[in-house]
């Protein structure tokens, strides 16, 4: 017991020592670590609380995730009920007032894009969908300028001393990252109207954007496998239909999607849905260029 | 940090923001608000010898404890309100409904509330809680991986602690998880009993978790805990066969735990697959008097020094995605000095049982389970097999580690 006492005792010193250290950023999914990267440089330590290669669903409120948001300054995730369960259980035990829900230390990237799929109804027969619309924004480039921006006002709030620095960073990102976007648009111009098959709910921002309509998913409901009866029944409407690709990300299974693919001659490719989950997507930029680019070439 | 002319416009503004000023969408359970969940639970479930007889040889069970009635039949179905309070405090309640042989009882399973807005990694919760000893005990019973509790926890925290008290928690700010925490409860629980008799205040806990990450494939927790309550005449069915009465201890129970839970799932991401290893040791010292009332033929009153152990060990793998396979072992011992006449009171047996499960999830929302255990908690050997099903309506579930 009194050992206990004197390493809490320890460790409180140890915590109320002033921190010189730069601003802890805790994402919630790699784009987010990227983008507080981009816009705090090395006023900011971003890191993600999962990899490309996780299902940002399926995550357990683990020990070692507790402790990053004990130590962080700011939360930055999806929301939109993509981390329900488990960022509001970290939240709760991690202990740290400053990063709860409605303090300038938590931000919610939903909160400042346009959602799409907002359901009329909310009916677990359907699925694990989500009340709040399809959580999966960050396929849309013009998305992430938009939660760009509310991070750069919010690091400039948390760290007042360096505010001009984050809005400026902030500014420099917005004009390299506009003229990107636009070249990928016209990139992807000879793609609107294409069919796509994706494997889950995952690509409607994309789609918005580029113009391709989604015509079918692997999944027979989010979040549920792909079943061979319905596969079966996509293999029909594919041979019916023309369908351009058939869409997965790196964390989820490519058996079902290769056996279509092979059934159906389609392209399958796997996109990059965040920064880091395929080669040459160490960054946002290089996240988009690939997606473009493996489209453009699925495409010849 | 150094306040120059921009923060300085700054920071009024900021005091004069409500705390909901920062977005709309929370991370909260459920578009609802409070978060609302319903868990609908059932079993059918079959035995070799008779349950009535139910006993774990060298352990005081509490009065009421014994095993889930034979073939089809409810088990609780709990009801859970939580939420937000405001922006310091956040309120769960469970209340449970049971059925058994006809009648219908309900249980106030937790009704607490606790911190969000204390600094430096504290935080307080008051109410009814389920005690954070242990790995399982903070757990709710739906949410177990298999139907039953340890032979350990039946022992010698009746499935599970649960008590009014208030609870005191700090997580330090490491890399590597570490939180401490402490208990105390009024003392009405088992182990505990009439936590009255001692001024309200009748059982206290601590307890020490450590944890992380193993590249990015495993992760685990290891914990510490330990419990002193007061038992003031505490009830208990007798440990013999036949069932032959009852036995009052008064005296002291002190319960130290060690746990540790391995987790490993390709690339982290368990979705498809995982695996889970977990074990927990339980060790208990008890010491008082005992007093066995009629219907024996005297009554017996004497001193009882009980050193008893017992741990479980157990493994679930999700083989492919929805399916689940699991294997566990549990054992217990006991060293009780019992003052002479008493000596009956103890059988010369060691509890043990083999457990083997499969389940199959629809949805995260829909389970369906059968378990096979071989159980040797008596002399004689008894094969139970349970069917069983967990449904969960509303708001999503934690994905508690």
């Amino acid at each position: 017991m009194k050992t206990l006492l004197a390493v809490t005792v320890v460790a409180l010193a140890w915590s109320s020592t002033p921190a010189h250290a730069a601003v802890a950023v805790l994402a919630c999914e790699p784009e987010w670590a990227a983008l507080a990267t981009e816009i705090g440089g090395t006023l900011v330590s971003a890191e993600s609380a999962t990899t490309p290669e996780q299902d940002p669903h399926y995550i357990q409120a683990r020990p070692s995730l507790i402790a990053k948001v004990r130590k962080a300054a700011l939360v930055v995730c999806t929301g939109a009920d993509l981390e329900v369960g488990w960022l509001p259980l970290l939240l709760r035990q991690g202990g740290n007032p400053a990063v709860q829900p409605g303090q300038p230390g938590y931000l919610n990237a939903s909160d400042y894009v346009e959602m799409l799929e907002k359901p009329a109804s909310v009916d677990r027969s359907l699925g694990d969908v989500h009340p709040y619309g399809n959580p999966h924004v960050q396929m849309d480039p013009r998305n992430i300028s938009k939660v760009g921006a509310a991070l750069a006002d919010r690091l400039a709030m948390l760290d007042a001393a360096n505010a001009a620095t984050y809005r400026q960073r902030y500014q420099d990102f917005a004009s390299r990252w506009q003229p990107a976007v636009e070249r990928w648009t016209a990139a992807l111009a000879p793609l609107k109207g294409a069919q796509v098959v994706t494997h889950h709910k995952g690509w409607v921002y994309l789609e918005s954007w580029a113009g391709l309509v989604e015509v079918g998913n692997l999944e027979p409901k989010p979040g549920l496998p792909p079943s061979a009866a319905h596969l079966a029944e996509l293999l029909n409407q594919i041979n019916s239909q023309k369908v351009a690709f058939i869409i997965r990300s790196t964390y989820e299974d490519g058996k079902a999607s290769e056996w279509l693919g092979a059934r159906t001659q389609v392209p399958f490719v796997v996109l990059p849905h965040t920064v880091g989950s395929v080669p040459g997507t160490d960054d946002l930029f290089g996240m988009f260029d690939t997606l473009v680019k493996t489209l453009v070439e699925a495409r010849k | 940090m150094r306040l120059d002319k921009r923060a300085a416009f700054a920071v009024p503004l900021l005091i004069g923001m409500s705390p909901l000023a920062f977005g709309q969408a929370q991370p909260s359970s459920n578009a609802f608000n409070p978060a609302i969940s319903l868990i609908l639970n059932g079993r059918y479930t079959s035995y070799s010898l008779d349950p009535a007889g139910y006993r774990l040889p060298g352990f005081l069970l509490e009065e009421e404890a014994g095993l889930p009635s034979e073939g089809l039949s409810l088990d609780e179905t709990e009801l859970a309100i939580s939420a937000n309070i405001d922006d310091k405090f956040y309120g769960s309640v469970s209340a449970s409904i049971e059925q058994t042989n006809g009648e219908t009882s309900g249980d106030l399973e937790e009704a607490f509330f606790e911190t969000l807005a204390l600094p430096k990694g504290f935080k307080i919760k008051a109410g009814k809680f389920l005690s954070d000893i242990g790995y399982l005990n903070p757990i709710h019973a739906h949410a177990w991986d298999f139907a039953d509790a340890p032979l350990a926890y039946v022992a010698m925290l009746n499935g599970g602690y649960s008590d009014t008290g208030v609870q005191g928690r700090w997580v330090a700010p490491t890399t590597l998880f570490f939180e401490v925490g402490a208990e105390l409860f009024s003392g009405d629980t088992f182990p505990g009993a009439n936590g009255a008799d001692s001024s309200g205040t009748g059982a206290w806990a601590m307890f020490a978790h450590v944890g992380g990450d193993v590249g990015t494939t495993s992760s685990w927790r290891a914990g510490l805990s330990y419990q002193d309550a007061d038992a003031n005449g505490r009830v208990s069915t007798l440990g013999v066969e036949p069932n032959i009465g009852t036995a009052v201890f008064t005296g002291s129970s002190e319960l130290t735990i060690a746990d540790f839970v391995w987790k490993w799932a390709k690339n982290g991401n368990p979705r498809d697959r995982y695996y889970v290893v977990q074990a927990e040791y339980l060790h208990r010292k008890e010491a008082g008097e005992i007093e066995a009332p009629p219907p024996l033929p005297v009554i017996l009153t004497g001193g009882y020094a009980g050193k008893q152990s017992g741990f479980y060990v157990q493994g679930v793998y999700q083989f492919r995605p929805r399916w689940r396979v699991g294997l566990r072992y549990d054992r217990l011992e006991a060293s009780n000095t019992v003052d002479t006449e008493l000596v009956p009171l103890f059988e010369d047996h060691t509890p043990s049982r083999e457990s083997a499960m499969v389940d199959f999830s629809n949805s995260e929302f829909s389970r369906f389970r059968l378990q096979y255990n071989r159980d040797d908690s008596r002399p004689e050997s008894d094969d139970q097999i349970v069917l069983q099903y967990t449904m969960s309506l509303g708001a999503h579930g934690a994905h508690r580690f």
